[in-house]
Formats: C-alpha cells, sequence, structure tokens
C-alpha cells in the first residue's frame, strides 16, 4: 500500500465505518470537485437553453402592458389568463388540437403497422423483384420532401381532400425512411426464433406478426417517436392543404394567431404554449425513448 | 435520407480490432446467416402482399411526384391550368433571377452558421463525457428540449426575445450599455439572427450525436496515451477526435442536410405569414431558398418555376453531401 492509500483511511476511521469505502468515498468527491468548472459551463449552457422556453411561459402570464415594460418585471405581477382565453377565441384551438392528435396518432399508427410489413419482407422474405423494389424505396429516401410538395398538393385538390383530415394524414401514413429504418433492424435480429415458427408450419405474415414484431419494438418505439414528433410539429404540409382554420393542425393556427396578432407577444406566447406543451409533457415522460430513439436513426431530414 | 442510416453505422464506436483468425470466423458466420436469412421465407406472394400498402403508397404520394416535379420544372403553367413544354426557359430564368441567387446565399450562409454549433455540441458532449461526471441525464434533457419543440413555436418565442423596443436581449444588452437592434428587421443582422436560433435549436441534438460516439471510444486507449504520457489536451487531439471524426462527419452531413432545407422557423420569424402580406424589410435577406419555392409555388401562382427551383436545391444538396463523402478521406478516420 502506497503512503496516501494508508493515510487517508487512517484520518476517516475515528468516525467509524469501512475505511476502503470511505477512501473511495474520499477519491470520488475529490475527482467531483475538480469537475466543478465543467458544471459552471453546463449549466451556463442549460440557462441559455432553458431561458427562452421559461420566459415564453412567464410572458404568457403577464398583461400586454406588463410585458412591455422596461425594465421588465421577472415574474407576472398577478397571473393573467386571459391571454389563453384569447387564444381559445382568435383560433378555433380544440378544433385543432383534435386535428392534430389525430394527424399524429393516424401517421404514425399507419407508419408502423406499413414500414414494419413492408421492412419484414425485405428482410426476410426471397421473391424476385426484391432489389429494384428495395432500390425504389431508396430513391425516395434520398429525395427533400419539398420535391414531394406540389403534386400531392394536385393529387389533393383531384381527390377534393383539401381541408380535410385525410389530407392531413394520407400521404404521411408512408415512409422509406421507416421501412429503411425498420429493416435494418429486423437484419439485425436472430432468426432462431422465427425459423422454429416457420418449422412449426406458420406463415409468412404469422410468423412477422407473432415473433418478429415483439422482438423489434425498440426499433418501432424509435420511428414512432419520431413520426409523433415529425407529424406534430409539421407546418409546410398543413399551410398547404388546410387554409381552413378548423381543419388546421396547432402549428398552421400558430401560423394564423401570428398572422392576426402579429405585436401581441403575450398572446402568442399563450398559443405558442398550448402548441408545444403536449410534446413536452410526452419528452419529459419518455425521454430516455425519445433521445435513444433519436441517437439510434438520426432525425428524419 | 439514406445517408442517416449509412452515416449511423460509419459513427458506430471503432472497437480494436480483432485478431486476423477471429475476423475471419466471424464474417463468415456472418455469411452464413446472411444465406440462411435470405432463406427464411421463399413465398414471393406474401412478399408482394407484405409490401404492397408501403410501395403503393410511396409509389403514388411519393415516386410519381417526384417525376412530375422534374417534368414540370421544364413546363410552363398555363392560365387555366395546362402545361406546356418549355425546355430549360425555367432553368434560364433562374439563372438572372436575383431573388433566386439572394435566397440561395442566405440558405448557404444559414447552413454554415449553423455547422458553427457543432463545436458548442463537440464541448459539452465532452464535458458530459467527464469521468464521475453527475446530472448527466439532467443535463441532457434540458439541452434536449429545444429539440422536441415545434419550429414555428420556437420562431415565435424569438421573435419576441428579439423584439426590438422591448425584447428582453435588447434590455439586457442596455443594462451593460450595448445597443440592441431590430434584430429580425435589420437587414445587416437578420441572418445572424436566425442562425442564432438555428444553433440553438440544434445544439441539443448534436450532442447527444456526438455523445453516442464519445461513449464508444475505448477506454483503454486512454489508458495506453496516458502511459505514454500524453496530457489531457493531447489526449483530446490524438484520441478523441481522430476516433469521433466519423461521428463528427456524420453530424456535419446532417447538420448541412437538414439547414439548406430550413423552412418553418425563418418563415416564422420573419413574419411572412401575416394578413397584411410582408412588412419586414429584411424580409429578402432572411428568406431561404425553400421559402422561395413556397412563395411561388403557392403565392404567386408559379408552380412551374418553384418545380425549377427544388430541382436545384436537390441537386444542391446532392452535390454538397458528395462533396462532404469526397473530402472525409481527408479527415476521417474509420479503423
Amino acid at each position: 500500500m502506497t503512503e496516501t492509500s494508508v493515510a487517508a483511511p487512517r484520518r476517516t476511521r475515528p468516525e467509524g465505518g469501512r475505511p476502503p469505502a470511505a477512501a473511495r468515498r474520499a477519491a470520488r468527491r475529490n475527482r467531483e470537485g475538480r469537475l466543478w468548472p465543467a458544471h459552471v459551463l453546463l449549466s451556463l449552457g442549460a440557462v441559455v437553453t432553458v431561458f427562452p422556453l421559461l420566459w415564453q411561459v412567464l410572458t404568457s402570464f403577464k398583461s400586454f402592458g406588463e410585458s412591455t415594460r422596461v425594465p421588465p418585471t421577472f415574474l407576472p405581477e398577478h397571473w393573467d389568463w386571459s391571454n389563453y382565453a384569447t387564444v381559445f377565441s382568435s383560433i378555433p384551438f380544440t378544433d385543432q388540437l383534435l386535428n392534430t392528435v389525430l394527424m399524429t396518432l393516424l401517421r404514425t399508427v399507419a407508419q408502423l403497422l406499413l414500414c414494419s410489413m413492408a421492412a419484414y419482407a425485405f428482410a426476410r422474405i426471397a421473391f424476385p423483384g426484391r432489389g429494384a423494389l428495395f432500390l425504389g424505396f431508396l430513391a425516395v429516401l434520398m429525395v427533400p420532401s419539398q420535391l414531394f410538395l406540389l403534386p400531392q398538393y394536385q393529387i389533393m385538390q383531384d381527390l377534393g381532400w383539401l381541408n380535410s383530415l385525410q389530407a392531413l394524414v394520407v400521404p404521411g401514413m408512408f415512409s422509406a425512411f421507416g421501412t429503411f429504418l425498420l429493416r435494418q433492424f429486423f437484419l439485425g435480429l436472430p432468426t432462431e426464433l422465427e425459423e422454429a415458427a416457420r418449422l412449426d408450419g406458420a406463415n409468412p405474415f404469422t410468423v412477422f406478426w407473432r415473433i418478429a414484431l415483439p422482438l423489434a419494438r425498440p426499433g418501432l418505439l424509435a420511428l414512432g417517436i419520431l413520426t409523433f414528433l415529425w407529424s406534430w410539429n409539421d407546418l409546410m404540409w398543413p399551410l398547404v392543404v388546410n387554409t381552413d382554420p378548423s381543419q388546421m393542425p396547432l402549428s398552421a393556427g400558430l401560423a394564423t394567431l401570428q398572422g392576426a396578432h402579429l405585436t401581441e407577444y403575450p398572446v402568442l406566447m399563450a398559443g405558442s404554449v398550448l402548441a408545444t406543451l403536449p410534446v413536452i409533457v410526452v419528452f419529459v415522460a419518455m425521454q430516455r425513448h425519445f433521445i435513444q430513439g433519436i441517437a439510434f436513426s438520426g432525425m428524419k431530414g | 435520407m439514406s445517408v442517416d442510416v449509412e452515416a449511423t453505422a460509419a459513427a458506430k464506436p471503432a472497437s480494436p480490432p480483432p485478431s486476423e483468425g477471429a475476423a475471419r470466423s466471424a464474417s463468415s458466420q456472418r455469411a452464413l446467416r446472411k444465406r440462411e436469412r435470405r432463406f427464411l421465407h421463399r413465398d414471393k406472394w406474401w412478399g408482394y402482399a407484405l409490401i404492397a400498402p408501403a410501395g403503393l403508397g410511396l409509389a403514388v404520394f411519393y415516386l410519381w411526384p417526384v417525376l412530375q416535379t422534374l417534368y414540370f420544372s421544364f413546363t410552363e403553367w398555363g392560365p387555366f391550368g395546362g402545361t406546356s413544354w418549355i425546355g430549360l426557359e425555367n432553368y434560364r430564368t433562374m439563372l438572372h433571377d436575383p431573388e433566386v441567387w439572394q435566397s440561395l446565399g442566405n440558405s448557404l450562409i444559414y447552413t454554415v452558421l449553423v455547422l458553427l454549433g457543432i463545436p458548442v455540441s463537440m464541448v459539452l458532449a465532452v464535458l458530459l463525457n467527464l469521468k464521475g461526471m453527475r446530472g448527466t441525464g439532467f443535463y441532457r434533457t434540458l439541452y434536449f428540449l429545444p429539440v422536441v419543440t415545434m419550429p414555428a413555436a420556437v420562431a415565435v418565442v424569438w421573435r419576441w426575445l428579439y423584439n426590438g423596443d422591448v425584447g428582453i436581449l435588447n434590455q439586457a444588452l442596455d443594462a451593460i450599455g450595448v445597443d440592441g437592434t431590430y434584430w429580425v428587421s435589420d437587414p445587416g443582422v437578420v441572418r445572424f439572427a436566425v442562425a442564432a436560433v438555428g444553433v440553438w435549436m440544434t445544439v441539443g441534438y448534436n450532442m447527444i450525436l456526438l455523445l453516442a460516439g464519445l461513449q464508444g471510444i475505448p477506454q483503454d486507449y486512454y489508458e495506453a496515451a496516458s502511459l505514454d504520457g500524453a496530457g489531457r489536451v493531447r489526449q483530446f487531439f490524438s484520441v478523441t477526435l481522430p476516433l469521433l471524426s466519423p461521428t463528427l462527419f456524420f453530424t456535419t452531413v446532417l447538420s448541412v442536410i437538414q439547414s439548406l432545407q430550413v423552412f418553418d422557423l425563418i418563415y416564422m420569424i420573419l413574419g411572412a405569414n401575416t394578413s397584411v402580406g410582408v412588412t419586414n424589410p429584411a424580409y429578402s435577406e432572411g428568406q431561404t431558398i425553400v421559402m422561395l419555392f413556397f412563395q411561388k409555388s403557392f403565392y404567386d401562382n408559379q408552380r412551374a418555376y418553384g418545380a425549377a427551383i427544388v430541382c436545384v436545391l436537390f441537386v444542391l444538396i446532392m452535390a454538397l453531401t458528395a462533396l462532404q463523402f469526397r473530402l472525409q478521406k481527408r479527415w476521417v478516420h474509420y479503423d
């Protein structure tokens, strides 16, 4: 034993307890002590990151007069809910919330189902033309989403779907990205269980549904989270297809709100709090999955 | 985009190379498993049936539209909806359209400025990865909040922070004796103002990717380096940076692809959606190429021209991504 490692326990021994643990604790405290500059930097960064969101919430509870005061107040003098009431009276908020929730849910469920089916076929079933079909999926994957926009709009127009829930949902039900992601996931799964089921005479769909899909849960979760986030926040497509406020999702509703109340910041803050709060709640509740899912796949471009 | 997944695979931790024999048997095993995998099911009708729903949807709503957009870009939109072939005319017009050049320039400047956030993310990731660091999950959650926040809402919030008269930023600057400006309507600063928000929105995302890369660096490399007498700084430059370079590359490629397509954030920050039309004097200094496409296609009723604009954007994205893949040989280490 070296000099220091003997000396450290001796000092703590009179207080009772086991010397090695105490020494370890002392070493850790020592290491943590040296970490304080890192904590200072990280906290500074965290303040810069969180402050805009905090200021958003605080402003949403201030009266217009108070929000423009110089110097500003930090906490609202009295918590004023009227900005939220104004949001409800200027845009059909409940309709838009419902549209957003339906759009997000339907797109996500459809993508999980359709993408996993196609992904499983690409990963496990041999059939002629598979390579060519997969290349077609890859081609879609490479293209930035703006290239689809004009013809998609025309399809909606031709179908008479402008200003409808179908317009918000249907094109977003299909995803080359999701298929690719889940295919990679299926390829990484061991095949033994599936082989066993196959030998028992199960057809490919049963093997997929009963065996492979449950094993692919982490991949499905990652895709589900990405689709949820991406659908909830999507702005350009809803702006294009649904111009009737009662058919808009919240993102487009927020744009309308900004158009109507350009300088009434407390109202705008209230609107943006309402539009983002559900995502923030889901994120905080499932943050580990969110972060893993996003790191796992690289967010959809 | 396909680069995502490809590069994620590349970004996986570089594990110390196994011995020759082990590598060979592992790879032959993998090949064997691959063959088995391929023959798991041979029922072609099941294959077609499972692919059909996604495949048809993608063909109708994605693959066909790409071809149509490409076709539109060579046509002229008649007043009654018909199209007539005009060859390269739209592209020729673009060459002489100052608005196109300006918004392309704006998008490129935004892209470059947002890339400056990657070193910030890198510093944060390195700090979070320090041995014995506590509260990592807490910091990660906070830094990730802007990533999940709706860009339209982010824009609304920052417009308020940036407000020239009573915004909190200018009031804070005032307090330390600096004159603020009208951040989102001053043509000289608007690009930097929106790029700062872009950085704010992406720092947490890039940090998570880089942190995953850092965690994949085997600890033995550091031990070996410190036995050789390398200090902390030396270790960073000769161990961390080279081993992280695949992740850095992936992060950069993704950032460029996403920044070039930016729309929501800047559209809303510039206040492009008011009932009275665009009133922002810095609009043309802020407008991105996707915003111009949106304007031309859906407001100015020049859809064919809009189609040509996004085709150019597509080519630009492909070219810049290809360029980065070529340049990676100079700085990215795979082993």
